[in-house]
């Protein structure tokens, strides 16, 4: 196919995973009722640890799900991935033996690898000896090994790729996913997944300082509200199946969720330049790219920080971008916890299914403060047609990044 | 519309051997090699015991101890990097529109030296299964999160534009460069800081490569251990470092009357989609990789003049490179030299994808191509001119630049001199 610079590129399939349901099905019936699954973390006893909540999968039996072969060689992050591209494709009505091998590729975002495998390798190492580390180390722990194992598992032979950008990074994978298929690639799998709720990975998370230490999993997340005090880490995230929309249509894709219509990127400044954060460039950036004014707008997923000082930075920028409570502005994640680089690759699934449904999910127990002047949409759902979407990311150190995503008529 | 052309005004590396791209290129046409014994670490408990190191004083090349305390060993090498890079270009980065500038840092494992020592740390040797946070280094999350690499370089460049980390295991280097290109190309950024840096000699890298014998126990020749392309050859040597581009638009660049080092006139990458550690013996997606890198940059085979291969000296590599390059060459790969810098400054992960297009840029630069040293006894099934020993002058217009990987990422980067017009007779 030749380079279209002007294609447009679809969502035709979802794979979730989330913490408070496994499957597009399952995660949208709880996220529409408002149902969160953050918790007491039962993986590891967290009393030693000043943050104790998280949204963890609970029910996942790769084991089931998987090839037995593929299980010593994975980390649990994999086995999501790996398994959430099976429910996209099966979503997509996609048989990957069918497509061309060069026509698919495979683009995802990785916060923190293969992590709990390589805390296992890592404790081998340093308890036991070089000797004890497993021949997987070497590919189950690194950034590449969702992209990697996909690609192996379905026979994707075109161009693929992983970003890391933190918290960002699932938006820049389904940017660089359009891009691919915009020089040519029919299709390409894109998202993000992470899962590090391990005691390593958890000293890691702490080290951000953005922990909520709240032990009321109703009281803990809460972006935008005036007791915002840090947020609740999760695991999980989506994989989509991304087509040039002809190519969808000619193989009679059973549903195109929406297009991927803009995209923007920018980086915040060094502190102390006194120059505005760059969260609302960025807006105006993927605005423009997809050829929205903000009017277009229907519904705001938003980063959602729930640090103040981060808070007040985002409601500034929709603020100067809608003016006003100018847009409903949502935060599911408030249900799941932020999942890193899986976290903004699940909204914009969610905003998928919220334009297919015509509801805005809930912020379930918050109360916006009055000063950032938000129309957040809170303990209930709204019913409202969703033609045009707006999905927000940000990465811990400055990362910025937003998706236009609109409703596209078949 | 005539595409955007996008060039190299920068250069800037951090390898063993040599910090800066001076001492590189001549350790490189010297046909020296850095690799040695590991000294960072007691390394007899491990079966390959020997890395290319890099002699690198964070201080002395001016970064600040707070830069020093809050980046690992690889950030640190990618700033420095920057720094010469942004200094060889002449950009007055001062004056530039900010959200035009973007930054692309391409690593395989990220801050895995950090990560490692800080795991021993606040796990007490391995004792805890509940690891202690009170003993971890403030600064942690940077290490468990690498895009904390791009972010660093952002902040060195006033860069407030598209920035990220790109991490496609041993092809991270060529697909970070190849992807900033394709964010001028596109529109997205006028100049992006684009490059790659890993430094993954710790306890659990030479572990994990012990484990699946990837890496050469040569032990006792450190200096020669690295032997692509040779018939002795027993694994790759593990090295480290940086090298890091300034890219910017032809046009701009040329206004502003920068030296334009080289442009970067195809690029593609594909998976072999087959095994996460094995190469299937007919190099059927590298070559392809090729076949579009020559498409995008409009040249046939017969332009390239040198081939900066993979080589990283396991056989299985060095046997797929050589038939994917025969592939996609035909009978010009006979003709046409094609050398591994891996035999002098090792196999840097995710970095060596930039160190390579830092040596092919000045290969362009100096019509020299580099040696594969160590290469005595040729590999009777690698049949191709693989420029033994010594450095050869050679007239480098267009030079090819491959990659592969873990996760079976295979990519490729055509880059000429954009002395006179366009590869293929394309026009300004």
């Amino acid at each position: 196919m030749a380079v279209r610079s002007d294609a447009r590129v679809v969502v035709t399939g979802l794979g979730i995973a989330a913490p408070n349901g496994l499957g597009s099905a399952g995660y949208w019936d709880a996220t529409r009722r408002g149902v969160h699954g953050i918790g007491r973390i039962a993986r590891f006893d967290p009393a030693s640890y000043p943050a104790t909540l998280a949204g963890e999968i609970d029910g996942f039996a790769a084991e089931e799900l998987l090839p037995g072969r593929l299980i010593p060689q994975t980390d649990r992050v994999t086995r999501l991935a790996l398994v959430s591209t099976d429910w996209a494709f099966e979503d997509a009505g996609v048989r990957p033996e069918e497509f061309p091998e060069f026509d698919m590729g495979v683009v995802t975002a990785s916060s923190s690898g293969g992590f709990e495998f390589g805390q296992g390798e890592l404790q081998n190492l340093w308890s036991r000896g070089g000797a004890y580390v497993s021949a997987y180390q070497s590919f189950a722990w690194f950034y590449a090994v969702n992209s990697g194992q996909i690609s192996i598992r379905n026979g994707m032979r075109g161009p693929s790729g992983v970003v890391v950008s933190d918290q960002a990074g699932g938006l820049d994978a389904v940017a660089q996913a359009r891009r691919q298929i915009r020089k040519g690639t029919r299709l390409v799998v894109s998202g993000g997944m992470d899962a590090s709720i391990c005691p390593w990975g958890w000293v890691g998370l702490l080290a951000s300082r953005r922990l909520s230490t709240s032990t009321d999993p109703a009281r803990a997340y809460l972006p935008f509200d005036g007791a915002a005090h840090g947020h609740v880490p999760g695991e999980g995230g989506a994989l989509l199946v991304l087509e040039d929309l002809d190519s969808a249509r000619e193989r009679g894709a059973p549903q195109v969720y929406g297009e991927i219509a803009g995209y923007g990127a920018t980086f915040d400044p060094a502190p102390g330049t006194g120059r505005e954060p760059g969260l609302r460039k960025a807006i105006e950036v993927a605005l423009d790219d997809a050829g929205l004014a903000p009017g277009d707008i229907d519904v705001v997923f938003a980063d959602g920080a729930a640090v103040p000082e981060l808070d007040r930075v985002e409601a500034e920028a929709i603020g100067k971008v809608f003016g006003p409570r100018g847009v409903p502005v949502t935060v599911p994640k408030a249900m799941t916890g932020r999942l890193c680089s899986g976290a903004a690759a699940l909204d914009l699934a969610t905003a998928c299914l919220a334009m297919r449904d015509g509801v805005i999910p809930p912020t379930p127990h918050v109360t916006p403060a009055d000063t950032y002047d938000l129309d957040l949409v809170g303990a209930r759902p709204r019913t409202a047609q969703v033609r045009a979407a707006l999905v927000l990311a940000r990465g811990y150190g400055g990362f910025n990044s937003a998706v236009v995503v609109r409703a596209c008529d078949r | 519309m005539s595409r955007r052309r996008v060039v190299i005004t920068g250069v800037g590396v951090v390898a063993p051997g040599g910090i800066g791209s001076k001492d590189f290129w001549q350790l490189l046409t010297e046909g020296r090699t850095a690799t040695r014994r590991i000294s960072f670490f007691d390394p007899s408990p491990f079966r390959s015991q020997v890395a290319a190191e890099a002699d690198f004083d964070a201080e002395l090349l001016g970064l600040t101890p707070h830069q020093i305390r809050r980046m690992d060993r690889a950030a640190q090498f990618a700033v420095v990097a920057a720094r010469e890079a942004m200094a060889d270009s002449g950009l007055e980065f001062e004056g530039l529109e900010p959200h035009r500038t973007g930054v692309t840092i391409g690593s395989a494992v990220g801050a895995t030296t950090g990560l490692d020592q800080e795991y021993r740390t606040v796990s007490d040797g391995g004792r805890l299964d509940l690891v202690d946070h009170s003993y971890a280094v403030p600064h942690l999350y940077n290490y468990l999160v690498p895009s904390s690499f791009a972010a660093e370089v952002a902040l060195a460049a006033g860069a407030e534009g598209p920035c990220t980390v790109v991490s496609t295991g041993c092809t991270s280097g060529l697909d970070a460069v190849g992807h900033a290109a394709e964010l001028i190309r596109e529109g997205s950024a006028d100049i992006m800081i684009a490059g790659a840096t890993d430094a993954p000699i710790s306890p659990i890298t030479v572990a994990c490569f012990d484990a699946i014998k990837a890496t050469t126990p040569s032990n006792d020749s450190p200096e020669s251990a690295s032997r692509p392309f040779d018939d002795r050859r027993n694994g790759f040597v593990l090295g480290e470092g940086s090298a890091v581009f300034v890219l910017e638009e032809l046009g701009a660049a040329r206004r502003r009357g920068a030296h334009v080092r080289a442009e970067i006139a195809g690029y593609a990458t594909r998976s072999n989609a087959y095994h996460m550690t094995g190469l299937r013996a007919d190099g059927r997606e590298m070559a392809e990789a090729i076949r579009v890198a020559m498409d995008e940059a409009e040249i046939g085979p017969e332009a390239i003049d040198y081939v900066n291969a993979h080589g990283s000296g396991t056989r299985q590599n060095d046997r797929h490179e050589t038939a994917a390059v025969k592939r996609s060459l035909g009978a010009h790969a006979y003709r046409t030299p094609m050398s591994s810098i891996k035999s002098m400054v090792g196999h840097s992960l995710g970095a060596i994808g930039s160190i390579e297009i830092a040596a092919s840029v000045l290969a362009i630069e100096h019509d020299v191509v580099p040696p594969t040293a160590n290469l005595h006894v040729p590999d009777p099934e690698c049949d191709l001119d693989y420029v033994p020993l010594t450095a050869r002058e050679w007239p480098t217009d267009t030079v090819l630049t491959v990659g592969s990987g873990f996760g079976g990422f295979q990519s490729a980067m055509v880059l000429t001199s954009a002395r006179g017009g366009a590869p293929g007779g394309r026009t300004l």
